[in-house]
């Protein structure tokens, strides 16, 4: 039987949305509102909310004190660099393995992901040390190729659970229909493929752009992305909490204006297989 | 032309013998079933025709020339899948159209074709729709139409109708005989509805674990079973067995009685002849009657009778075979022929 929709319960259900929906992203508005205090009005207790002096003298001295396009282009190259490197290798991987699997594909790929499960700072003494010796610190090279590795389990699994959901009934057909691999490939799998694909590189890529283990560890200024940038407004010169909500906002508003065009996409990325 | 020609094929996957020495002759224009139950083989066989599966050992010939080394879109042949399998990006047109392209017909001569076939379906009105779009039938109706607009030496159907309710079931396999009749194309049908299969075939290969039991045309596997199992397989409800005295009387390991061949009589009457039995179950269904009588032991036998027959589940009756229609088996389970 179908629940009834009762206007209480219409009511009761949108008001519990709307606060989830602003707890959750309250700490995000907080951060902008922050942003336009001054370093004085980011302090006070009780804090205001909205009734203070509004200032954009923080994102001045921000961009004054240091080079936030610069940053913003290494987090451009960076995230986008190792996306497409994953995506390179990825595609090939997870299509062999959701098309001719072998005995040990299984194997594999849980071994992939297994290497997700150690934490990231186990292995940073090493890959320090290489970075070190192979002259990669503080390279965009050496990041993309960090952060690319980084994802590529969980690139290769989201890929291979969206071609496993393509019918080999439907290749058959293609193959039956006279279909080369290359037309095969090009009329009929990469159509079918294109929206998984697109949801799973927008998710890497949003991972990436926000990692900041191996890009705090691994980078200072020349490389830096904008993880680092926010990062030296906190600790070592005191705290800025206007300056540094200034920095964050702006290394947030790419990734969010992004994100918010693509919200569709992703969300079908997340609960791919989850739900049908 | 589309002579199909199977001569010693094996196939395995690993250590499992999947099929076991299919020998087949399919005439040019004929309708063949492929009749059995789940795990048979029946599937891997159409498979192996149409080249998605390489066979293990012996020769595929299709009007004489042997292609076990041809790719499947080289063979000549096009298939309907149990699944469909629609591309779903395309429009009806698009899936129609997806062989001739790949061909590479010119434009004007697929428009041609694809509208023709989408005539003869009655598609016309839906060719700009995807198939996310259409009912189960039409979308059945375009897996067809995709197969007949290549002019195929043959078309494979893979269990097509499976996924249709009782009614279009019925409906579809009219037309897909009816299509095929007017095309005058050879068709290789796989299905494990031996209803399907004694209607829409000319002649019916009967499979179990990997091996032709029989090879034949409806009738002739209804009237002369070769085997036990075929004679079990076709035929609904199915064949009654008995075993022991009842069968060495005539000759035979086991005889087989159709429950349309069983005379059934109240019990008071004419006693002494035929089996005695209860009436366990009776199904009236108006045109027919399946009676379910426990005859000790004998075991369990089924009686159809034509018409209503006021019998109810507790009455006392009597069962005698007719001995023309009686089929007899050695202890191999063979047909022991007069």
């Amino acid at each position: 039987m179908a629940r009834r929709v009762t206007v209480r319960r219409m009511v009761v259900s949108t008001v519990a949305a709307w606060f989830f929906g602003g707890l959750i992203f309250f700490p995000i508005l907080w951060m902008v509102l922050t942003s336009f205090k001054t370093e004085l009005e980011a302090f006070t207790i009780p804090p205001s909310f909205l009734f203070f002096e509004w200032t954009t003298e923080n994102y001045a001295t921000v961009q004054s004190r240091s080079d936030y396009f610069l940053h913003a282009l290494n987090s451009v190259i960076i995230a986008g660099g190792s996306t497409v490197i994953a995506a390179l290798i990825a595609v090939p991987a997870a299509w062999s393995m959701a098309f001719a699997p072998t005995r040990r594909t299984k194997d594999i790929l849980l071994w992939m992901l297994s290497t997700k499960m150690m934490p990231a700072v186990g292995v940073l003494v090493p890959i320090y040390l290489l970075f070190k010796n192979l002259g990669l610190l503080d390279t965009r090279s050496g990041l993309v190729a960090i952060l690319c590795l980084g994802n590529l389990p969980i690139v290769v699994w989201m890929l291979f659970t969206y071609f496993k959901e393509i019918p080999r009934d439907i290749l058959e057909a293609a193959r039956m229909d006279g279909a080369t691999i290359r037309r095969e490939l090009v009329y009929v799998l990469l159509p079918m493929a294109i929206p998984g694909i697109a949801s799973t590189l927008l998710l890497n890529l949003i991972l990436a752009w926000n990692e900041a283990f191996w890009t705090l560890n691994l980078s200072t200024s020349k490389a830096a992305p904008l993880t680092v940038f926010i990062a030296s407004y906190s600790s070592p010169e005191g705290l800025f909490w206007a300056k540094l909500s200034a920095a964050s906002t702006m290394a947030i508003a790419p990734i969010l204006v992004l994100g918010w065009f693509c919200q569709r996409q992703l969300v079908r990325g997340l609960t791919f297989g989850a739900v049908k | 032309m589309g002579q199909i020609t199977l001569q010693g094929v094996h196939k395995s996957f690993g250590q499992l013998e999947i099929i076991k020495d299919a020998n087949l002759d399919i005439e040019n224009g004929s309708f063949v079933v492929f009749v059995g139950p789940s795990g048979c083989g029946k599937t891997t066989l159409l498979r192996l025709i149409a080249g998605l599966e390489d066979v293990t050992g012996g020769q595929i010939l299709i009007d004489g020339q042997n292609v076990v080394n041809v790719p499947p879109a080289k063979r000549g042949l096009s298939m309907v899948f149990q699944s469909y399998a629609l591309y779903p990006h395309m429009s009806v047109r698009g899936n129609i159209a997806f062989g001739l392209k790949m061909a590479g017909l010119p434009r004007p001569e697929i428009n041609r074709k694809v509208e023709a076939a989408a005539a003869t379906l009655n598609l016309t009105p839906y060719l700009d729709r995807k198939p996310r779009e259409l009912s189960g039938g039409q979308r059945q109706r375009v897996a067809i139409g995709r197969a007949i607009v290549r002019e195929p030496k043959a078309f494979l159907f893979d269990e097509p109708l499976s996924n249709l309710d009782a009614a279009l079931r019925v409906q579809m396999r009219m037309e897909v005989t009816r299509l095929q009749k007017q095309l005058a194309t050879t068709a290789v049908y796989v299905t494990h509805d031996q209803v399907e299969a004694m209607t829409m075939a000319d002649r019916i290969v009967v499979l179990n674990a990997g091996r032709v039991e029989q090879y034949g045309s409806p009738l002739e596997l209804y009237e002369r079973p070769a085997n036990l199992f075929v004679a079990g397989f076709i035929g609904s409800p199915k064949m009654n067995f008995v075993a022991g005295p009842p069968a060495s009387q005539h000759g035979a390991a086991t005889i087989g009685i159709r429950p349309e061949h069983l005379r059934i009589a109240p019990a008071a009457e004419g006693a002494g002849e035929g089996w005695p039995g209860t009436v366990s179950v009776a199904e009236h269904l108006g045109s027919d009657t399946f009676l379910y009588v426990d005859a000790g032991a004998l075991g369990l036998l089924t009686v159809r009778g034509i018409g209503e027959i006021h019998l109810r589940g507790g009455d006392r009756v009597r069962l005698s075979p007719d001995p023309a229609r009686m089929h007899r088996f050695d202890k191999d389970g063979m047909a022991i022929r007069q």
